[in-house]
């Protein structure tokens, strides 16, 4: 007979046991020890049917296949880019993703992108060695001009853009900003100086309370009120 | 004189008073604090982050560096020199290997996480003290493990099998004295850390190791209160 130990919602730590039983699969953070599901990582335990998943609260970005991105470019090469991902791999963007422009052997790259500048490109491979690609090909995809880059933490980064884009949405328009967010827990900000550290602000506070209910209408009377100083 | 009562009046079985804290240190990617009397460790995790130098790396998986560090003036004897130590060093190795087992770092080719375990004071019992925040800090890391890892220290003083030892105990002059640290994985029971300074039969090494399995659960009990703490108004 198989049982479900672990409540919808709650925390589990690494070792703990979710449920009993052969007819209950392990998602995304639990394993199988025999009869049992285990915990493989601290998250929100989220039970779907007879799958039990674990949803990561903390933890360094890991590279995905589709994920947008805002990188930095920390080397340049005879035929592309190397960018710093924020994560512990480092992404390749090689000259044809990069642009349809018809380049001369051993022209000077850096024309196109240079040491230092940010980026939105997109992950189009991530191999077993974490050999990164990306291109900047594709919707939205660009050089990112002036502004400001903060970090925050991806797995926040979902709670951040909120359901079709909704909360970034209401921050562009109440800060008058700019704002793009990579997956990997980088966001560019770009507006007057002033508005860019009320978005800074707001979307601190985001990250601080993301766990919260009810959090759009708390982000929406933050920036009504502060909008009045 | 015979040991027929500890000096701190504990039982023989009990503990020390025990303090955990998980996110302790803003800008490590896990953190966790453990005080265990009057020794208290501090962890940092950082990583799964790029390692160099590139000779270290391994392509097969991620590999995992401790450092044990006791602060200058955190002992009650003389002052620490600073830096590395054969002590720290020896203690950085067993911290390591005690923690691997639960960790799979098969996702991070290439890759290094670091633990930094700083010991502001300690009173005896300073690397299983490492251990268990160690292991809260690469669980708040966001790592993929098994298993916590949790650790005591137990052993024998004159007669007397004895868990959880300080400093006096340690240096009890009126008798013999053996030091046993020991680690496991509470809930598959397996021993990751078993080290031994001084002399004891078989069979009461047995009844040690069985003794410090009920004070490791309790210390388990503890560390998964403090991790779960940490997210306590989580409600989506």
């Amino acid at each position: 007979m198989s049982k479900i130990i672990a409540q919808d919602k709650s925390i589990s730590v690494p070792g703990e046991t979710l449920a009993v039983g052969m007819d209950i699969l392990p998602g995304t953070g639990a394993y199988r020890d025999g009869e049992k599901i285990v915990a493989k990582r601290l998250g929100l335990v989220t039970i779907d049917g007879r799958t039990i998943k674990l949803i990561p609260l903390s933890g360094r970005y890991i590279p995905k296949t589709g994920d947008t991105v805002i990188c930095k470019v920390i080397d340049v090469g005879f035929n592309g880019w190397r960018l710093d991902t924020n994560s512990a791999y480092s992404a390749m963007l090689s000259m044809k993703d990069a642009t349809s422009d018809f380049i001369a052997r051993g022209a000077n790259l850096t024309q196109y992108y240079d040491l230092g500048d940010h980026i939105v490109c997109k992950i189009v491979n991530v191999t077993s060695q974490k050999l990164i690609d990306v291109t900047m090909r594709g919707p939205g995809l660009r050089k990112l001009k002036g502004g400001r880059v903060i970090e925050v933490d991806p797995n926040k980064v979902p709670r951040i853009i909120g359901k079709q884009g909704s909360m970034v949405m209401m921050v562009k328009d109440a800060t008058r900003c700019n704002i793009s967010v990579g997956q990997n827990g980088l966001i560019w900000i770009d507006g007057e100086p002033v508005d860019e550290l009320l978005a800074i602000q707001t979307i601190r506070k985001i990250e601080r309370e993301s766990h919260m209910s009810g959090l759009t209408d708390k982000i929406k009377e933050f920036l009504e009120n502060s909008g009045k100083k | 004189m015979p040991y027929t009562k500890r000096i701190d009046g504990r039982g023989f079985d009990e503990t020390r008073k025990i303090e955990a804290k998980v996110g302790v240190i803003k800008r490590a990617d896990g953190s966790a604090m453990f005080k265990i009397g009057n020794t208290w460790a501090y962890a940092a995790v950082y990583g799964p982050r790029n390692l160099h130098p590139k000779f270290l790396q391994d392509p097969q998986r991620g590999i995992l560096r401790c450092n044990y560090n006791m602060m200058p003036f955190s002992s009650s004897g003389e002052r620490v020199r600073p830096g590395g130590s054969r002590r720290s060093k020896e203690i950085s190795l067993v911290t390591g290997k005690a923690l691997l087992p639960v960790l799979d770092l098969e996702e991070y080719p290439n890759s290094v996480v670091d633990v930094f375990i700083e010991l502001p004071q300690t009173e005896a019992g300073s690397r299983c003290a490492g251990i268990c925040a160690a292991s809260m800090a690469l669980a708040d890391a966001g790592l993929e493990m098994k298993d916590l890892v949790s650790a005591v220290s137990a052993g024998k003083v004159d007669d007397k099998l004895v868990i959880d030892l300080d400093y006096a105990e340690e240096s009890y002059k009126d008798g013999s004295v053996a030091d046993i640290p020991i680690a496991i994985m509470p809930n598959s029971g397996k021993i990751t850390l078993l080290q031994m300074d001084g002399e004891i039969k078989k069979d009461e090494l047995m009844r040690l190791i069985d003794m410090a399995k009920k004070a490791l659960n309790d210390i388990y009990e503890i560390q998964k209160k403090a991790l779960k703490e940490k997210y306590h108004e989580v409600e989506m």
